[in-house]
């Protein structure tokens, strides 16, 4: 028995040796170790055997098994791993070749810039209102101070639609309506479309957007407005961003400031992007005019506030250098796709 | 506004550089938009005198002139001019010199001559004739100025050396529209000195020579303030150098002494002046009245124009002489050969102007500053100077006796002065003294604790319009800043969200984002195929549009979408995939109300084999995305611009959402569009309607779902929808999808019948289902097809 033993052992050995495929190794197994197998066999005539022989024809045998089943389990790995090997070689491909892509959609130009606007003035504690576009003439003149012949209106080329409604010739209206309908601490932006009988050219357009703001409640002061707007700026340009106020007229607001954002392109020194002033006009604000607040049933001996009123054109053309505003309202692919 | 910085140093010492001038200027308020420095690109053009000229041995339309210019030899230069004589004194470029519109003169040879230089015209100064009324404007700018030395800078002997600041001067303003106006911002601006001049008339007593001349104002609320005067034997000559200059420093061409004098006042007051020819007034009588409906004046302009009796007129016994604040009439204005002239100085009613000026669409230097609202106490200084240019320009004898109308009130006003307000409105910290300090650099004194305001500043009426004065010479930029307080939080709506997430997912779908006017022409509902009374004609109409395309405001912007589609295919891009969200404006029957604007989401496809079952597919996963659900799909022929067969109407429990269609092929031709394009339009007041947020969380299924596959034949007719329908309806409470995913006709199938292939997946939520469960609700289903007469396929 121990020959056989032995026997099994080197034909096992030389069948695993040239086993080529998991086929060919679990044939092996089940010769050897299955239930019909020639190992099996032998276990089973153990009964047959003395006590002394048991114990090491016994040990034997399980040597033989443990042997063989190493065996199997090593080169069945070895071949595994051969075949795998094999497969990867065989199934390289050209990563280079294009992949298959579904069509991306692209944000308009405009809307990346009035997104980012707007969630710097949510992170500021402001809320968003929107207002109708077709207004009357009292909540885009009147209201703000601008009476009926107001000379100016003439600041603002207005399309009538009859003696009392128009196309709002900016988003201030939406204020009006806001502090009618809502009692202070007020902070909200109302970004939008305006619109203003200027021809079509590079730098203009019959309609165009705004983002105007405004902050009503106790104790308001100037240091308050110039203090959000710097933030917006930095929030929008960069903390190295310069801005400067300078006293300007606007019929809603007093004391009333336009906002000066140091050239980008020459530091201030002057160059033709700046007209030679080293400065970029780029917002109108103020502090809400009593006369204004009192319109809204707002009593300016309690409260003030302050407003403004931001070109969103205008940003995004600085932030994108677009020299043509008309590529904006175009809507060609060919522009759409680089945003 | 345009200043002369030399007319202004009649009233301001300043002497700082144009820059530091703009800058400061600008900080304190008074806006330059630019400053121009006269003749600055002129360089080496210099005063030479003509020594000899002699012919040209080459040609016979130029002659060979010896100038002296001064220092060294005499230059040679080649001209062509016919208007030299020998000893004229004239401009010469010099070899390396720059003209005005930047041309640069090298030496040269002109058939065969050497040409040193060239001796310059008025228009390569950048002059013209009313600048030098004596000189051509086709041959060389002759001098005849006495004081010269030759070889001196060209800019300096001619006055072609001024700055010129130009001010955004805001409406509030309209003191500022004036040199003296903008010497009281500059003093106080750089702390100077104003030194005003009171005008002196000489004046002769000749009343008795104007006895019969009256002025009558029946228009006093329209004409608050008419003062003029009489100035006798008149003579109309060009006006001397300095006053030619000025007002070319203002953009204002020189015409003659007494027009250049109303000019030259206006400018320098700020009060529009005007002179009439005293002969040409009927009746030797001024009045300001209302002009009769559809009496008609002839301005200076040459226009005709019909009045009507909205419009305030000068006029004599008979008939308008001026549109009073606006423009004069041709037929009285100031002619070569006037003699006699009345000069005017008013305060007319600023709305009437404004009104008037709009009307007649003629805006002038005079209306736009009567529209903002002037000064009635100028009007006499400013009549008085007029007078006073007069005789010293020799030009006239100025009569003694005023006309005069005075219907103002003399009200002050006093704006109580508190400086505690200031201070923390402002958030500064500056003393009662330092806040005096200021405003009395702009005239305004605090008396008893109120601020007295001069009358020239009408715009400051409140405490806050002194806050401003405070602020803008304090300087803005000196307060300090400081954030928001409090505890506010901003938040976006659940509609400002929503649209986000329409926009978001029509991006994951492929499409990119655009934005159109919203205004259109009305040939758009034409190329849509609207019927004449169709409900969407009815738009909202721009009274006063720039042209056709801005008319009307559009009821549908899918015509925005054709027209970008459009250009896309125009200009050869392949494929265009693309919305909007955009705003469509309903009029309102009852037009006191605004009209309804409502949000629309517009989508619109060419190209890349899309097909209306992408589209649909894209219009699907948009709603899921939205979490709507029960959307239904319908057949829909009723759309003027879409594919009768091919358009589909999307509802949601019985309510409209929109449409999802091919265009209709004739809109394509109308829009130019050579291939098959789609729309989806959803309402996103809709949308939101049907949207239900309210996500809770449904446990994910533990027994696995069975699936079964049913072939059925039905009527080609038969609308798949409405086959998944019926097992909807019939299956019961088992079922969780159906999956159409085969549909054939043709071969082995009746000519008018289809085979649709269906995927029925049941499932139960809480145990495996029995072969029992399964077998009944398949066997429900096929009784309900039988129903409707749709049968197995065997």
């Amino acid at each position: 028995m121990q020959t056989q033993l032995k026997n099994i052992k080197v034909e096992a050995e030389k069948e695993i040796a040239s086993a080529k495929t998991p086929k060919d190794i679990e044939d092996v197994r089940v010769k050897y170790l299955g239930k019909k197998g020639a190992l099996t066999a032998i276990l089973k005539q153990m009964g047959g055997l003395s006590s002394d022989e048991r114990p090491i024809i016994g040990q034997l045998a399980n040597e033989v098994r443990d042997f063989i089943g190493e065996r199997i389990n090593a080169s069945m790995k070895k071949i595994k791993k051969a075949r795998l090997d094999e497969q990867l070689s065989a199934e390289k491909i050209d990563v280079t070749l294009p992949g298959v892509r579904k069509p991306l959609g692209h944000k308009h130009p405009l809307s990346i810039v009035l997104d980012e606007v707007k969630e710097i003035f949510v992170g500021m504690g402001f809320d968003i209102v929107d207002g109708p576009e077709i207004e009357t003439d009292y909540y885009n003149f009147e209201a703000l101070n601008m009476p009926k012949h107001h000379p100016a209106r003439d600041t603002q080329d207005t399309f009538y639609i009859d003696e009392n409604t128009l196309m709002r010739t900016q988003t201030s209206c939406v204020q009006i309506r806001t502090m009618e309908n809502s009692e202070p601490p007020i902070r909200i932006i109302s970004p939008g479309r305006v619109y203003r009988s200027d021809a079509v050219d590079a730098t203009h357009s019959p309609l165009f957007h705004q983002i105007e703001g405004l902050v009503v409640d106790r104790g308001i002061t100037f240091s308050d407005l110039k203090g959000t707007l710097e933030t917006f700026f930095q929030a929008l340009y960069g903390q190295g961003c310069v801005v400067r106020f300078r006293p300007h007229h606007f019929p809603y607001t007093e004391p009333s400031a336009e906002v000066d954002v140091q050239c980008f392109s020459c530091g201030g020194r002057g160059c033709r992007l700046c007209k030679n002033e080293g400065w970029i006009e780029i917002l109108g604000c103020g502090m809400v005019h009593p006369v204004v607040l009192k319109n809204c049933g707002i009593d300016p001996e309690i409260y003030s506030g302050f407003a403004f009123g931001v070109g969103l054109e205008r940003i995004a053309m600085r932030r994108y250098n677009i020299n043509d505003m008309r590529l904006f309202y175009e809507n060609d692919v060919r522009f759409l796709n680089q945003f | 506004m345009n200043l002369s910085m030399k007319w202004l140093k009649d009233f301001v010492d300043i002497d700082v550089s144009s820059r530091e001038f703009a800058e400061k200027m600008t900080m304190s308020g008074s806006k330059v938009e630019k400053y121009t420095v006269e003749g600055e690109k002129l360089n080496r053009v210099v005063v030479g005198q003509v020594l000899a000229i002699d012919p040209h041995p080459n040609a016979d339309k130029l002659v060979v002139c010896k100038v002296n210019v001064g220092a060294g030899e005499p230059v040679q230069i080649v001209t062509g001019a016919k208007n030299l004589t020998v000893n004229d004194i004239v401009p010469v470029a010099l070899d390396g010199s720059t003209l005005t519109d930047g041309t640069k003169i090298k030496k040269s040879k002109l058939r065969g001559v050497e040409s040193c230089g060239m001796m310059c015209s008025l228009g390569e100064l950048g002059l013209s004739a009313s600048d030098f009324p004596h000189a051509v404007e086709d041959g060389i700018f002759v001098l005849d100025e006495q004081n010269y030395s030759l070889g001196q800078d060209i800019r300096e002997v001619i006055g072609l050396d001024d700055v010129t600041v130009e001010f955004e001067i805001t409406p509030n303003r309209a003191d500022c529209l004036s040199v003296i106006g903008l010497a009281r911002e500059v003093a106080a601006t750089f702390d100077k000195k104003l030194t005003l001049h009171t005008p002196e008339v000489k004046a002769r007593d000749n009343g008795s020579a104007h006895a019969d001349f009256s002025v009558t104002v029946a228009e006093k609320s329209l004409c608050p303030f008419y003062s003029a005067r009489v100035v006798r034997n008149v003579k109309i000559a060009p006006s001397p150098r300095f006053i030619r200059e000025r007002l070319r420093a203002a953009g204002l061409r020189s015409i003659n002494n007494i027009v250049d004098i109303t000019n030259y006042v206006m400018l320098e007051y700020g009060q529009p002046m005007h002179a009439f020819d005293l002969h040409r007034i009927d009746g030797s009588q001024i009045i300001a009245r209302k002009a009769n409906n559809g009496e008609k004046i002839v301005t200076l302009d040459g226009i005709d124009r019909k009045l009507s009796e909205n419009n305030l007129v000068i006029a004599d016994a008979k008939k308008p002489i001026a549109l009073a604040g606006v423009m004069g009439g041709e037929f009285s204005s100031v002619a070569g050969d006037t003699t006699d002239i009345v000069l005017e100085s008013a305060i007319f009613d600023p709305i009437a102007v404004r009104k008037a000026s709009k009307e007649q669409n003629l805006h002038t230097d005079s209306s736009f500053r009567f529209e903002k609202g002037l000064d009635k106490n100028n009007c006499i200084p400013a009549l008085n100077r007029a007078c006073e240019l007069i005789e010293l320009l020799g030009a006239g004898e100025v009569c003694s006796q005023f006309f005069a109308v005075d219907s103002t009130d003399s009200h002050v006003t006093k704006i109580s002065f508190d400086p505690d307000f200031i201070n923390s409105f402002l958030n500064i910290n500056l003393s009662r003294d330092e806040m005096i300090s200021i405003l009395s650099k702009l005239e305004c004194e605090v008396v008893d604790g109120e601020v007295v305001v001069p009358s020239f500043r009408p715009d400051l009426k409140i405490k806050n319009d002194i806050a401003e004065e405070i602020a803008r010479f304090y300087g803005y930029n000196k307060i300090v800043s400081t954030p928001l307080r409090g505890s506010h939080y901003g938040k976006y709506t659940d509609r400002q969200r929503f649209d986000q997430k329409i926009s978001a997912t029509m991006r994951a779908l492929g499409a990119s984002e655009i934005t159109t006017y919203s205004f259109v022409s009305p040939r758009e509902y034409d190329k849509i195929l609207l019927p004449d009374d169709h409900p969407l004609r009815k738009s909202v109409v721009i009274s006063n549009p720039l042209g056709e395309d801005t008319s009307l405001m559009r009821t549908t912007a899918v015509v925005s979408m054709l027209g970008v589609l459009s250009s896309n295919y125009n200009h050869k891009n392949e494929t265009a995939q693309l919305f909007e969200i955009a705003r469509e404006y309903i009029p309102n029957d009852n037009a006191a109300d605004l009209p309804t604007e409502n949000h629309k989401l517009i989508a619109g496809f060419y190209g890349y084999g899309i097909d209306f079952l992408h589209v649909k597919g894209i219009c699907e996963n948009l709603l899921d995305s939205l979490f709507i659900t029960g959307y239904d799909f319908a057949a829909c022929s009723d759309v003027a611009y879409f594919h009768p067969g091919r358009c589909a109407r999307v509802c949601c429990n019985d309510t409209l959402l929109g449409h999802a269609a091919e265009v209709h092929p004739a809109v394509l031709e109308n829009y130019e569009i050579g291939t098959r394009a789609y729309i989806i339009e959803l309402d996103i007041d809709a949308l939101f309607g049907a949207a239900d947020f309210d996500i809770v969380y449904k446990p994910i299924p533990k027994f696995a779902a069975v699936n079964r596959d049913l072939a059925l034949i039905c009527d080609k007719c038969t609308p798949v929808g409405d086959v998944k329908k019926i097992i909807e309806s019939s299956a019961g409470r088992l079922l969780e999808k159906v999956t159409i995913f085969d549909v054939y006709e043709g071969k082995q199938i009746p000519k008018d019948k289809k085979s649709v292939a269906i995927n029925v997946s049941l499932q139960s939520e809480s145990a495996t289902l029995t072969e029992e469960q399964i077998n009944s609700a398949i066997k429900k289903i096929i009784k309900a097809f039988e129903a409707q007469n749709i049968t197995l396929r065997s």
